[in-house]
């Protein structure tokens, strides 16, 4: 059953799908715990506009993916820091605001739509050589930086106001929690589409919630829903021939059922 | 009385006022508290008392005025280890959050800088924490799997742990069941005598604090300050 791992583009493509489903909960435990879920669904569809931007410039899109999607990270955590909008409503204007201009790009540069079906719902076996060692190393980034401002996350994450007079640099970490997420959530187009991203960061937490345990066991639970998901999915899809970031989702959701019931008992 | 030099000015509150657009809710507040003592701030709902005490942390700025805390500015303040906090539980706690009762004392050692790793001085302060409170039989349990009164506890220990030299509490005794607030006062009265502590306490619930504090502050647009509870007695028959 392991014939298919002779191809190297199978290979490429578990390399990337369990990079990203290594730093998506890290992220998403605190995105999750600061009830932060729909900003990653936010930042998704500004990655979208990003795209439109690679693609219409001929530039590297996962590039100018990334740039757009952490320029509107900060545009949001500034919005979000100076209260200047009403609670939720700064999401719906960066979502919608965003995918208007992705959609106003395409259409200027017509005949990108096959492409455009590869960036909405993900294309693993596309991922290139060159693609994994960026994902790689942005991730190691990601990973250590959460590991070096764990403890602090956590503070923040639990009450923002204590941290504050803790002497923690909230509005510095702040800052850096979302600019990681814009970066995870860059890294994990190709894996799971950016339709589906934030499933990936938001489901396997929810799972690990669940079974109330202290917050690193949460976490580690929450790495093993996820990295099961991404590898059980995707041999799914190959061997049954089915979209695979919607079938990493399913499984990561059938997880999440599995512990709901687990937990009611 | 053990033996504390009262005479150490700890928070200096000089001509505080803070207003909401046009609604004045301090006006020209301006007292200090001294070393080890025991300061009750009461007032009625909405009359500014949790305001005043999170201009003196640092979480509000002051329309008019400064706050010095070990005589520094507030707005400069890097001493953070030294004072402990224990906010009002209702409005800043998810009982849902995934963490054990130790997770949540030792975030109380967090703010003593950025690259720091957890090391045993940090266990032993959390142990110690947790016996001043109590609470140690349940270090390994879920936060939110306990008792409003536990919880509060806890959340006394987290302020502990950064072994403050003074503490500020707002309204610590809401959440918590009746029956126990007099153990509660009893608990913080403990703290302010035998670990010297200086304490400064918000709430609403003036009788049960008259017999502890040292001092209380009234707050009801400016701040009338008494330096003992009986003269707040005589006074309030005035009012």
């Amino acid at each position: 059953m392991f014939e298919i791992f002779t191809y190297s583009f199978i290979v490429r493509g578990f390399e990337a799908g369990l990079i990203v489903g290594f730093i998506a909960p890290l992220i998403g435990i605190f995105l999750v715990l600061r009830r932060y879920s729909l900003i990653a669904d936010t930042l998704a569809h500004a990655s979208l506009a990003g795209i439109a931007v690679g693609l219409l410039a001929n530039m590297n899109p996962f590039f100018t993916a990334l740039g757009v999607t952490v320029l509107s990270s900060l545009g949001l955590e500034r919005l979000r820091a100076t209260k200047r909008l009403y609670g939720e409503s700064a999401l719906a204007l960066f979502l919608s605001g965003s995918l208007a201009i992705a959609t106003v790009l395409l259409s200027l540069g017509k005949g990108f739509t096959s492409n455009l079906f590869n960036y909405l719902f993900g294309s693993i076996v596309t991922v290139t050589q060159t693609d994994i060692y960026v994902i790689a190393v942005l991730a190691v980034v990601v990973a250590v930086l959460v590991l070096i401002f764990y403890k602090e996350l956590i503070a923040i994450a639990f009450d923002e106001e204590y941290a504050r007079v803790s002497g923690i640099p909230v509005g510095l970490l702040n800052t850096v929690l979302i600019i990681l997420a814009a970066v995870t959530i860059s890294l994990a187009i190709p894996v799971v589409g950016i339709l589906l991203i934030s499933a990936l960061i938001v489901i396997p937490v929810l799972a690990a919630l669940q079974l109330k345990q202290s917050f690193l066991r949460t976490l580690l639970y929450a790495e093993f829903v996820s990295l099961f998901s991404v590898t059980s999915g995707m041999l799914l899809s190959f061997y049954f021939d089915l979209a695979t970031g919607g079938v990493i989702v399913l499984v990561a959701l059938f997880l999440f059922l599995l512990t709901t019931l687990f937990a009611r008992r | 009385m053990p033996a504390v030099d009262h005479s150490e000015n700890i928070i200096e509150l000089e001509n505080i006022s803070f207003s909401y657009g046009e609604y004045e809710v301090l006006h020209d507040v301006s007292f200090s508290i001294h070393k080890g003592d025991y300061l009750a701030i009461v007032g009625r709902n909405g009359s500014g008392k949790t305001t005043l005490l999170k201009i003196i942390l640092g979480l509000m700025k002051p329309t008019n005025g400064t706050v010095r805390l070990f005589g520094q500015d507030i707005r400069k303040f890097t001493e953070h280890a030294r004072i402990g906090y224990v906010p009002q539980k209702a409005t800043s706690f998810d009982p849902s959050f995934p963490a054990t009762v130790e997770e949540v004392v030792l975030m109380g050692r967090h703010g003593r800088g950025l690259f720091r790793t957890t090391d045993e001085r940090d266990m032993a302060a959390v142990t110690d924490a947790l016996a001043a409170v109590d609470m140690e039989a349940y270090r390994d349990r879920q936060i939110g799997s306990l008792s409003g009164g536990q919880q509060q506890r806890v959340f006394i220990a987290r302020a502990l742990a950064g072994r403050p030299e003074v503490l500020f509490l707002d309204e610590p005794t809401v959440g918590v069941e009746q029956e126990i607030r007099e153990e509660f006062y009893a608990l913080i009265k403990k703290l302010n005598e035998e670990l010297e502590l200086t304490v400064v306490l918000v709430t609403h619930d003036l009788e049960s604090v008259a017999h502890e504090a040292m001092h209380i502050a009234c707050v009801d647009c400016t701040v009338f300050f008494h330096e003992t509870p009986e003269e707040y007695g005589i006074q309030a028959h005035h009012h």
